[in-house]
């Protein structure tokens, strides 16, 4: 099942509640194009998560576009879905692996973002790619973490590092990149305690795991993964940030996309801090892992709206 | 905790402000940045949208247009209108003689299993015996994680392992708490969709065989527009009886807190404000609109200080200011009580316009400065503390940075700033409440500025001279000097 039909099927049951809150919009051949029109509009795109900002820019170039005429759906749609998939674009390679040794990724985010089950539908698709995969457990604080990831590692045989409760996960991640250079793996993944942003203490945390994955070789983490959930609001830029300025993130998963959340965040991240979504997460097996594609995030927003018969 | 949406509505009001009087069209653009607000803050559109109507509704009636100052009366309004739509609240657990069974719910991520850990530990202290039960048979280590928190607070968790069943393993924790003499037994769900109708129906298969007496929703308070839909089908599902609101220790605006309520219609019971298992919160719709609306969460702090200050000593505090003695031995104990309240940059949120200062506070590392300052009146003698402005010479001070580990320049600042606090503590002191706060207030406008360091106040020169005084007093002065050098001269 391709990275479209798997969005597509996430999204069915949001579609419906898009449907009908767009249907409303475009009851007729068309409508005038008016302030009562916009605002609608505008809690259409707020519904995504866009954020008041990407929401109001693109309502601002519609009216300045249509104002006072009668709007057809579909040209109303090409002028959302241009902007959406002009924010989004980016490079399509998700990982930049080290050309030798093996490629360090590090994993951050808030609490129950869904970093580890994260880090399970990696593993599994690395390993999918004829990859070996050595994880380092190194979420020392919350309570049966690093059980979590142990029993995934069991599950999909991948080599884990583990650290005892409350030690210096720095040290765990040392350990993991250590072990992935002795055995020659090819992927070291490393996962980190949920934090929320603001905590100054844990990003301070968090910034010295990152230079200690650093030491041993230079060029890593070669990718510094924030896992998103798809149900964050305007916080995920927060978050985006934060974790930035900490530890230099290179992209987003984007995780939970599966329920009513469309997770438009991002489009909001992507204007504002320029992280990319790498992955997104559509289910709790380990194979519910796709790569995000703009154009195809953007059409299947809209999918339902563009094979609906025109009333 | 509600920074931004606090700093957002601010900025908002202040345009409302200062207005003289309210025409339709100006309230349009204060309430368009509003609604923006709390947009941006994550509330729900259509909740947004009715909010708006109802408080331009009430503030372009007629009352408003002729009052004296319009803009403190929509500021009330929308003040009133938070709290409406917040509120009201029932904190109560509805705990039973018996036992109680409460279920938690909600998404994947929300908090559950920590929640269930934080409520624990509450029914705890009021005097029952609760029962953990580990019913999330869906993640990974979810079991082992509830007993690792039940272990960390003394609390007994029940637990099949292996088991497929959540309906069974919860029907059977019911019948293990009576055998064990538990009262309350907290049932942790696995986190589910809300769309996953496999799942819910699960859930109601649990809500109809052990029939809880309190179903509880946990909602990630970062959530986005979401929040919505999921509140709606978990409470279509399963009757909803309150709401617990986790992860607002962190920067999110909160505004899930707003959707949820209006689309629930179910009290928001806590709020969960911190990883460690006490940081569980009753939830106040007043102090939250209020802080909100950069009114600041003062009952909160009162509350929280109440519990951790120690009151005779606060008591003793306030004897001493009120007669103008404040020396660094108060201070110290100061810093002592306030260290107990927690992290400094949370107390000073909800400190009523200290929000700001929070951010500008960014990376300064409060807690350090404090133990620094600590350190160095630890090193004075009891002399030095009471006065030391007067006593503390280069030779004390290179002796007391030495004792505290600091630069002698430390020392020197610490005088300083304590110099200008002391004279402030005594003026606050003879202060009644009200001009307190309004001194207080313009000391942060002072402090908005990063280099400005507490100064003691210019004292006055004494009175304005008129130029024949002035002339008076220089004869004096003439004649003093020419008496001066005659007696130089006899004595030569």
């Amino acid at each position: 099942m391709g990275f479209f039909n798997k969005i597509k099927q996430g999204l069915k049951k949001t579609a419906q509640l898009l449907n009908t809150d767009v249907r409303d919009l475009f009851k007729s051949q068309g409508r005038l194009v008016d302030d009562g029109f916009l605002e609608e509009l505008l809690g259409v795109l707020i519904k995504t998560d866009m954020g008041v900002q990407a929401a109001g820019a693109i309502v601002e170039e519609t009216g300045s576009k249509y104002r006072a005429r009668v709007m057809q759906m579909d040209e109303l749609l090409c002028t959302v879905k241009t902007k959406l998939k002009s924010l989004l674009v980016q490079d399509e390679a998700p990982i930049r692996f080290a050309p030798e040794g093996p490629t360090v990724i590090m994993v951050a985010g808030v609490n129950g973002a869904g970093k580890t089950t994260s880090i399970a539908k990696l593993t599994s698709l690395f390993q999918s790619q004829g990859k070996r995969v050595v994880l380092g457990a190194a979420d020392t604080f919350r309570a049966a973490a690093v059980e979590q990831l142990t029993i995934w590692a069991n599950r999909l045989g991948a080599q884990i590092v583990r650290g005892e409760p409350n030690s210096d996960p720095a040290s765990v991640a040392h350990r993991a990149v250590a072990l992935a250079i002795e055995s020659k793996a090819d992927v070291c993944i490393v996962d980190t305690a949920g934090r929320l942003q603001t905590q100054q203490n844990l990003m301070q945390q968090l910034t010295k795991i990152h230079r200690v994955i650093g030491k041993q070789i230079p060029a890593a983490p070669h990718e510094v993964l924030l896992v998103l959930d798809a149900t964050t609001g305007q916080n995920g830029i927060s978050q985006a940030k934060h974790f930035t300025e900490a530890v230099h993130c290179t992209g987003i998963v984007l995780a939970k996309l599966d329920g009513t959340a469309k997770g438009g965040v991002v489009v909001a991240i992507r204007e504002q801090v320029g992280l990319p979504v790498k992955y997104v997460g559509v289910g709790e097996r380990p194979e519910d892992l796709t790569l995000f594609v703009p154009d195809e995030f953007v059409e299947a927003l809209f999918e339902d709206l563009t094979t609906a018969p025109a009333i | 905790m509600f920074d931004s949406l606090q700093a957002g509505l601010t900025s908002a009001l202040k345009t409302l402000r200062g207005k003289g009087k309210l025409s339709e069209s100006n309230m349009r653009e204060g309430l368009g940045l509003v609604q923006k607000a709390l947009l941006e803050a994550d509330v729900s559109f259509s909740v947004v949208k009715d909010f708006i109507g109802r408080v331009s509704e009430k503030a372009l009636g007629e009352k408003v247009l002729s009052a004296l100052d319009p803009s403190q009366q929509v500021v009330g309004i929308v003040h009133q209108e938070l709290i409406d739509l917040m509120g009201p609240v029932d904190h109560s657990l509805h705990l039973q003689p018996g036992v109680t069974v409460l279920m938690l719910c909600g998404l994947q991520g929300s908090g559950k299993t920590t929640t269930c850990g934080k409520l624990g530990r509450l029914i705890n202290e009021r005097g029952r015996k609760p029962l953990l039960v580990a019913a999330d048979l869906q993640r990974p280590a979810a079991i082992e994680q509830l007993h690792v928190i039940g272990g960390q607070l003394g609390l007994e968790v029940y637990s099949e392992p292996g088991a497929k069943d959540p309906v069974a393993v919860c029907q059977n924790a019911v019948k293990h708490a009576r055998q064990v003499g538990a009262n309350v037994v907290l049932l942790d769900t696995a986190g589910r969709l809300h769309i996953d109708d496999e799942l819910m129906e699960q859930l109601k298969q649990i809500d109809r065989r052990v029939s809880p007496e309190q179903v509880y929703l946990v909602v990630d308070g970062m959530t986005g527009q979401d929040a919505v839909n999921s509140a709606k089908a978990f409470n279509e599902a399963l009757e909803l009886d309150g709401v617990i609101m986790t992860k607002l220790d962190g920067d999110a605006r909160g505004g899930a807190v707003l959707s949820v309520k209006q689309v629930t219609g179910v009290p928001i019971k806590f709020i969960g404000t911190g990883e460690h298992l006490d940081a569980l919160q009753e939830f106040h719709p007043e102090r939250m609109a209020q802080r909100i609306l950069g009114m600041g969460d003062i009952l909160t702090l009162v509350e929280q200080a109440q519990q951790k200050f120690d009151s005779d000593e606060m008591a003793k505090q306030e004897e001493r200011l009120r007669k103008g003695e404040f020396t660094l031995d108060d201070f110290r104990k100061q810093l002592g009580m306030t260290k107990k309240l927690g992290p400094m940059n949370k107390i000073m949120g909800m400190i009523p316009g200290m929000g700001g200062l929070t951010e500008m506070m960014g990376d300064m590392d409060a807690e350090g400065d404090m133990k620094r300052l600590e350190g160095i009146i630890d090193s004075m003698t009891p002399a030095e503390r009471r006065n030391p402005s007067k006593i503390v010479d280069q030779s004390r001070r290179r002796r007391i940075a030495a004792g505290a580990g600091v630069e002698p320049h430390e020392v020197n600042e610490l005088v300083k700033q304590f110099d200008g606090m002391a004279s402030i503590m005594k003026e606050l002191g003879s202060l009644g409440m009200r001009d307190r706060v309004r001194k207080v207030q313009e000391l942060q406008r002072g402090l908005a500025n990063p280099n400005a360091q507490l100064q003691k106040p210019k004292l006055g020169t004494g009175k304005r001279l008129s130029s024949e005084e002035r002339a008076k007093l220089r004869k004096q002065r003439e004649k003093d000097l020419r008496r001066r050098k005659r007696e130089a001269k006899k004595s030569q």
